[in-house]
């Protein structure tokens, strides 16, 4: 009996060492590829790109494109969110981070001098509203009120008699960051529906009776009606002379000055083929086309 | 004989290692969520008291306006209100087929209930959620008013869901009740309605007991269809129609968008851990219900 109690606390921890061994090699791991591509040089070897959903779709398709030209070389390109890509690419576990944000937004001092910051393209966002509401321009301190529950009924805006109904995204969201800053000065929003996608956000402000929400224009189908801010219409002209104010860069961020793959990728992502065809074929504003540049502080200066 | 002393001892050791395995993944999940659950409280310094009775949720507000703010109170109140309405609903239902399938026809019953009862059990989460949001939550809001997403399409959604679990465990405690008392309680003199009330429901009672608590435990961990469906308000519900928030949707809605080791990141962990808990909680419930069901 004893001996069968030695003999399975003996096989609990010598599979604890194995867990525990493997646990030592993945942190290790994020160094390899690295070292990896510095000897080989040139397009060979393989990354990994993590983070930010609203970027995937760009940065898969780039990929993929990226692949076709140079057999040789692999990118894995994986969603998780802002955060996760962030943290991620901080520890080094990938070699790529996407994120919606600054990311002085969520890192510490320490981690963010590390990273490289590469913005790749711009996303504009719009308040959207039901398509029944007959409302369609606002002013900024009108979404203020609107947003931090002041105004609740649609028609103190000369809309239809109808209850107001917020959609948010989870405070998380890049999304919900950008228009909290540039679209409500930074207003603490009242407390409303939330959804932690941006299409669900759109189906619910279709079938919502008096929904008000916020959507990356890439999102805008016709289904949901985008309002004009103090008379400017959320378009990718207007984002790009600097006259709309709610937009947000993608960042691809490396750790360090990127080598080898990783900067192969990053200025094929800027690089015409890139920022002409397939940025605007998704929605978004190419970064090279902006009139305007914006600092970490939100600061709004002319190219 | 050798070679069979060999194969006896190789089996054994197969066997031994993977008990181990599950003995070491279960361990290894525990700790790596209590460690990552408790820094809220140790590294973060926020109070039990905050975390459990507040319910400010601003994370994400610096420590110069007063915070972080990590008060799960309304999530808490949210998984337990939701929870506890699905199993009002679904265990009296789900008892009552179960006796329905075992006493009342246990030919068709059988054949054709059953399997139906086990499909149910196979549907994706996802799916009843999608139901949810484009028939439940429509419906109503035409009909009975405020915003459809609320706290009454979460338990209707949720009672669904945990059905298939209530009938299948109750199903089966009927059925292992010895078939002397059916006929003792006949030879009596009782009738059907007698028997089933008096003798059968009762003597399955720790059997059924457990199939409300797992269904309890499955509503409570349920995570995609509820989120789908209930609006995910940050607000203690007010009323059946008012949208609300549960543990787990506070999880999936941040977690992919937080870094690792921050307040905000660790609050999601302690809540993690609360559920963890409570299923922890439900599975002892379910043993002390077994144990003294077994005495009698």
């Amino acid at each position: 009996m004893r001996s069968k109690i030695f003999l399975a606390l003996f096989l609990i921890g010598a599979l604890m060492m194995a867990v525990s061994g493997c646990g030592g090699k993945t942190e290790k791991q994020g160094e390899q590829p690295r070292a990896r591509e510095q000897q080989s040089g040139g397009a060979n070897g393989s990354i990994t790109a993590v983070g930010s959903s609203a970027l995937q779709p760009l940065v898969e398709e780039a990929a993929s494109q990226f692949m076709a030209k140079n057999p040789g070389a692999q990118i894995v390109v994986q969603g998780g969110g802002s955060g996760t890509g962030l943290s991620q690419v901080s520890q080094g576990a990938a070699d790529i981070g996407n994120s919606d944000v600054f990311a002085e937004e969520k890192l510490g001092a320490e981690e963010v001098a590390q990273l490289v910051d590469h913005k790749v393209c711009v996303v504009g966002m719009a308040a959207v509203v039901n398509p029944d509401i007959t409302v369609d321009n606002v002013t900024q301190q009108q979404l203020i009120d609107i947003f931090t529950g002041k105004i609740t009924n649609w028609k103190d805006l000369g809309g239809p008699d109808v209850k107001i109904q917020l959609v948010n995204r989870p405070k998380s969201s890049g999304t919900r960051a950008t228009f909290k800053t540039y679209a409500l000065k930074g207003a603490e929003e009242a407390r409303g529906i939330e959804q932690d996608s941006s299409g669900t956000v759109r189906k619910i402000i279709n079938e919502t009776p008096g929904a008000i929400g916020y959507l990356a224009l890439s999102y805008l189908d016709g289904s949901v009606k985008p309002l004009k801010l103090d008379g400017v219409e959320p378009t990718k002209e207007n984002i790009i002379e600097g006259k709309y104010p709610v937009w947000a860069y993608e960042h691809m961020y490396t750790k360090g000055e990127p080598a080898g793959l990783a900067k192969d990728f990053l200025d094929y992502m800027l690089s015409d083929e890139v920022q002409k065809t397939l940025v605007p074929e998704l929605g978004y504003i190419p970064v090279t086309e902006m009139k305007v540049e914006r600092d970490v502080r939100g600061n709004v200066t002319k190219k | 004989m050798n070679w069979k002393f060999f194969c006896d001892r190789a089996g054994r050791g197969l066997t031994l290692f993977c008990a181990a395995l599950v003995i070491v993944l279960t361990v290894s999940i525990i700790y790596f969520i209590s460690s990552k659950g408790l820094a809220t409280f140790f590294t973060n310094g926020i109070s039990l008291r905050e975390f459990l009775l507040s319910d400010q949720w601003a994370p994400d507000r610096a420590a110069v306006d007063g915070g972080p703010l990590v008060g799960a109170k309304a999530f808490i109140a949210g998984s337990v209100l939701v929870s506890l309405l699905a199993v009002g609903v679904s265990a009296p239902l789900g008892i009552i087929v179960a006796v329905f399938i075992v006493e009342i026809a246990p030919g068709w019953g059988q054949r054709v209930l059953q399997p139906a009862v086990e499909l149910l059990a196979g549907i994706p989460s996802v799916v009843y959620g999608y139901i949810g949001l484009s028939l439940l939550v429509p419906l109503i809001r035409t009909y009975l008013g405020g915003g459809g997403f609320s706290l009454l399409a979460g338990f209707l959604v949720l009672s669904v869901m945990i059905l298939p679990t209530i009938i299948s465990v109750s199903t089966d405690s009927i059925r292992a009740l010895p078939v002397e008392w059916k006929h003792a309680s006949y030879a009596l003199g009782s009738t059907r309605w007698q028997t089933i009330r008096m003798v059968l429901v009762p003597a399955a009672r720790s059997g059924l007991i457990t199939a409300v608590v797992l269904g309890m435990a499955r509503a409570f961990g349920e995570a995609l269809a509820v989120q789908m469906v209930i609006g995910n308000t940050r607000e203690i519900p007010t009323s059946i129609l008012s949208p609300m928030m549960t543990l787990t949707s506070a999880i999936t809605m941040d977690m992919g968008a937080t870094v690792m080791g921050t307040t905000w990141n660790n609050a999601l962990w302690s809540m993690g851990l609360l559920l963890l808990l409570m299923s922890l909680c439900f599975i002892l419930i379910i043993r002390v219900v077994v144990r003294r069901g077994a005495v009698q």
